[in-house]
């Protein structure tokens, strides 16, 4: 019991944090939670986080919230998933409520901005950072085609601004029938025998 | 007879904003601006500036601050509770599927295929952030290129890479940083 509650705190204290530094959109989150729970708590494995982003990513609402629940459940059920709902909640809850009231100060402020300015250059070196870790494990399974289909959805996403929703659909299918190809020849290797 | 309005108006924006971020933006100013009147569209635009500043989900945060203009705190809660709620349902019951079926031979082929898409968007995003940071909101050009962005991204990467600190302290370092070169310039 007692490391089972020293678990549901380690994950609030973690997604709190996490959450209260998410500048930059959903996928800043990934990149924290790729780094805390994968690289630092080994907590899930790399593949696991990219399948849970996966999901996240597919659901309605905001993706920093899908990939929190995901991860609070599959680390300790469903006392996890409302654990980390809270824990993503609240920085942003807490900062816009005291926030609010002075808005206009806080929009207009030059060393805000400044410091904001200065941020988004660190923010975009974490998520390169991820990138090439995740990227460069990709091309390490030495598979041509998934090689093929990072890139080709990376094209379809930066380039043509297809929505995400539709690449993860396309790719999912992609990797569906791959593997069934893949039954189908070992099946034959099997009868020729 | 608010707070019911309010939590239904951020349900469905929960409900509909698939692909997160940007993609809840158009929903978030139909149902606060057009359909409610909650914000006048300057205080919209005041909204997204104020939540693209702050950390976390562009929802949240306009579920937070429509809240708590219109009903206070328990609006905020109870907007932000709409915001989530769809999430928790949808995405509990994909979990459950993805935990019990995860070994089936064609998820494992849906999955090592959506690997590589994932990565792929989350490079695209951090793209698209490196560009908004060294180019400002011009786009590519030689004038628009930000020195300052450029050095505190190659010298933060290069931190990254070499001793593989927290990310928060990078984030934080370059801000304090970046910000005190650029108050000075």
């Amino acid at each position: 019991m007692k490391i089972k509650n020293n678990l549901l705190l380690k994950l609030f204290t973690s997604t709190f944090y996490l959450s209260a530094f998410t500048f930059g959109g959903g996928y800043v989150i990934i990149a924290l939670m790729k780094k805390k729970f994968v690289d630092n708590l080994s907590w899930i494995g790399e593949d696991e986080m990219l399948n849970l982003t996966a999901i996240a990513q597919s659901s309605p609402g905001a993706v920093a919230v899908n990939a929190s629940i995901l991860l609070g459940y599959r680390v300790a059920g469903i006392p996890g998933a409302l654990i980390t709902i809270v824990g993503t909640v609240l920085p942003p809850l807490i900062i816009i409520s005291a926030i609010s009231f002075f808005y206009k100060a806080f929009r207009d402020n030059n060393v805000v901005n400044a410091i904001l300015n200065g941020m988004q250059a660190g923010v975009a070196a974490v998520i390169a950072d991820v990138v090439l870790n995740l990227g460069g494990n990709i091309c390490k399974e030495k598979d041509l085609s998934y090689i093929l289909v990072m890139v080709s959805a990376f094209i379809a996403t930066f380039f043509f601004k297809i929505n995400a929703m539709y690449i993860i659909l396309v790719c999912g299918i992609i990797g569906a029938v791959k593997v069934w190809l893949q039954a189908k020849r070992v099946k034959r290797e099997v009868l020729s025998k | 007879m608010i707070a019911i309005k309010l939590f239904w108006s951020f349900f469905q924006i929960g409900l509909f904003s698939i692909g997160g971020g940007m993609a809840a933006m158009p929903l978030i100013q139909n149902q606060v601006v057009d359909l409610h009147h909650w914000l006048s569209l300057t205080e919209f635009t005041d909204l997204i500036t104020i939540a693209e500043m702050t950390p976390g989900p562009i929802a949240i945060n306009s579920a937070t601050f429509v809240g708590i203009r219109i009903f206070g705190i328990p609006g905020a809660l109870i907007a932000t509770f709409g915001c989530i709620l769809p999430s928790c349902i949808i995405v509990s019951v994909l979990a459950f599927i993805y935990f019990k079926y995860k070994e089936m031979t064609v998820i494992q082929g849906v999955l090592s295929g959506l690997r590589p898409a994932v990565v792929a968007l989350i490079a695209s995003a951090g793209v698209s952030i490196l560009r908004l940071t060294v180019f400002g909101e011009s786009g590519f050009s030689t004038q628009s290129l930000n020195y300052i962005a450029v050095l505190l991204f190659a010298s933060a990467l290069f931190v990254l890479r070499k001793w593989k600190p927290n990310p928060i302290i990078v984030m934080l370092g370059s801000g304090i940083i970046g910000g005190a070169i650029y108050l000075l310039v």
